[in-house]
């Protein structure tokens, strides 16, 4: 079976995503290709010198720093084409998750996403996914090729082989005329910043945090410094749940640094981190389809009976978030 | 811009995401066990879709919404009792079968042909705007399938904000790695544009809008043509839910400086 590992560069370097790509590739045996544009692409191809690839493409230039659709799809298409294989595997960025689908319908390749399982028997290969937003997992098979899989993070352990000098093929590219310009990225401010994707703990903030509270009165600003006096103290990644980025948007006072970059769960996102630590969630959201890829689930809740965290979380301690997290960040100094 | 944009919504039903799902197997595939029964809502990130559509169209003058929505005709009758309600549009429909386990290049085709037949369709303002996954399939490969069977070289994915220009370009923001956004300026249309959950609330219900825009429904319900969408190339093997229970240990009775400890035992372990 012909295999490309289809990878891109980030600020000239290649991401974990792609190396973890390399290894699921190198599991699958086969013949190797790996193809990489972008930034410094042939010098990233040498830092997989030892990855066992029988040929290495790669395409560079100007157009292809900056991910863009027009310029992307045209660059994975050309290097597809160069290396003609049956099953051709890339990791799922927000670089390749725009760009690859569109790819598919150029080259004629079936394609499937959010790939968390592959396996394969000679030219026989089945791969896993969930659908329903992570409700149910199916496994399934493609006869047709080539097949195109977008790999999700964390299924392999990053490749981490030797280095070496290769002597990659540079791939021409038709010239794109693109009508899309990237002004740049926006980032938070450093010390605004709240998703943390290789943090190990994600704590996740509900609505809970805005309502009355036992005095009954609202404490919106003293939940805004415990929250962020946590993620500041146990260098957290910040997810919430959707209720609460919704008061936002509904105009009403809530958190100031929450958007719905923070959400979790049915139109959020489902982060993986070691642990999860969920506080004033009353909803299925955070507990369960935001959880799915959290290992260590905890919960604080003021709810001994509350059904959503029961058999999700690993343990449910029952008591005030404000006082308890107002506990915990004097303990972390 | 002179004349506005013609922006066409995607958007199909997905079941309510507070209901139970439980896998079946049908004679067609892999379904859900009551599926038709199911209450059904607008695919979420497709109605955050549809709420920026309808903003854009009232800050550019001439802009005019359309819905092209794939499900059952029943299903859809029921589903535009509400959406209806929420802001002006006129609905293509589409008869067929609007399950996840279906095959997204098949959808694809059947949403582009739609949109093609369009009257009036002016490629040089058209904006296809969709949801960037469905809570249904989830695989983020409809909008782009449609984007190429389209011939449109724009695409943008994970979108949270677009302003338009008056020279008919736009600035848009999609969501990248990090809770980082990329920021891009397209020289205008044709674009396609995958919506993450933008920046708008839900509009409130609207009896004026859902009286005009429920005259174009039912005509549209009864033109819907069918396609036959299924499961194409994809062989199941396996469909389930897996049983994730977790032991949980409920603490109470406990104070806040011992749960305190004991969370940051957790944490440093």
């Amino acid at each position: 079976m012909k295999v490309l590992a289809l990878l891109h560069t980030e600020n000239n370097m290649l991401p974990r995503a792609a190396l973890e790509t390399i290894s699921v590739a190198r599991s699958l045996g086969g013949e190797l290709t790996v193809a990489i544009f972008g930034g410094s692409a042939a010098t990233a191809a040498n830092k997989l010198a030892g990855c066992g690839a029988a040929k290495f493409l790669v395409v560079e230039g100007e157009a292809f720093l900056q991910p863009r659709y027009s310029t992307d799809t045209a660059a994975a298409t050309a290097l597809i084409k160069a290396a003609n294989p049956e099953l051709i595997l890339a990791p799922n960025t927000s670089r390749f998750a725009r760009a690859l689908p569109g790819v598919a319908q150029r080259v004629g390749a079936q394609v499937d996403t959010h790939i968390v399982g592959i396996t394969a028997e000679g030219n026989s290969v089945k791969v896993q996914r969930w659908f329903y937003r992570q409700r149910i997992l199916t496994t399934f098979a493609r006869v047709a090729r080539p097949w195109l899989l977008l790999v999700d993070g964390g299924i392999q352990a990053p490749y981490e082989g030797a280095a070496g000098t290769v002597a990659a093929e540079a791939v021409a590219v038709t010239q794109v005329d693109s009508r899309t310009t990237v002004n740049g990225v926006q980032a938070p401010a450093a010390d605004a910043q709240t998703i943390r994707p290789d943090a190990q703990l994600l704590f996740v903030a509900g609505a809970g945090w805005t309502k009355k509270q036992k005095d009954g009165q609202y404490h919106i600003g003293e939940a805004s410094t415990l929250i962020q006096g946590f993620l500041q103290k146990a260098k957290a990644s910040l997810g919430s749940s959707k209720s609460l980025v919704d008061l936002k948007s509904e105009g009403q006072e809530t958190l100031s640094f929450m958007s719905h970059m923070n959400q979790i769960g049915q139109t959020g996102s489902t982060p993986r981190h070691q642990k999860g630590l969920s506080t004033c969630c009353h909803g299925e959201e955070p507990h369960a389809v935001g959880w799915r890829f959290i290992s260590e689930r905890r919960a604080i809740n003021i709810d001994a009976n509350c059904g959503w965290a029961q058999g999700k979380a690993d343990v449910v301690y029952i008591g005030d978030a404000f006082e308890i997290v107002s506990k915990i960040n004097v303990l972390l100094g | 811009m002179s004349n506005g944009f013609q922006i066409v919504v995607c958007g199909s039903l997905v079941p309510d995401p507070l209901q139970t799902l439980e896998p079946v197997t049908t004679p067609q595939g892999p379904g859900l066990k009551n599926e038709t029964m199911l209450p059904s809502v607008l695919d979420p990130w497709s109605a955050h879709a549809l709420f920026e559509a309808a903003n854009l169209a009232k800050q550019v003058a001439g802009s005019k919404v359309w819905l092209v929505s794939l499900g059952p005709k029943a299903k859809l009758q029921q589903l535009m009792m509400t959406v209806a309600q929420k802001v002006p549009f006129e609905l293509i429909a589409i008869d067929g079968n609007a399950s996840g386990f279906t095959d997204a290049q098949q959808v694809a085709t059947a949403l582009a042909d739609a949109i093609l037949a369009i009257p009036g369709l002016d490629k040089s303002k058209l904006l296809v705007f969709g949801g960037c996954a469905s809570a249904s399939r989830d695989a983020s490969v409809t909008m782009q399938s449609v984007c190429e069977r389209l011939g449109i070289s724009e695409f943008f994915a994970g979108v949270d904000e677009i302003k338009a220009s008056a020279d008919g370009s736009f600035r848009v923001l999609e969501r990248i790695e990090g809770g980082q956004y990329l920021d891009s300026t397209c020289a205008g249309a044709p674009a396609v544009l995958a919506w993450a959950t933008g920046n708008l609330p839900e509009p409130p219900n609207n009896p004026q809008v859902g009286m005009m825009n429920m005259r174009g429904v039912m005509p549209a319900l009864q033109k819907a043509k069918p396609a036959a969408v299924g499961v194409g190339g994809i062989a199941y093997e396996k469909v389930e839910i897996p049983a994730q229970k977790r032991a949980t240990r409920v603490v109470k009775d406990v104070t806040a400086d011992d749960i305190a400890k004991e969370i940051i035992e957790w944490l440093k372990a």
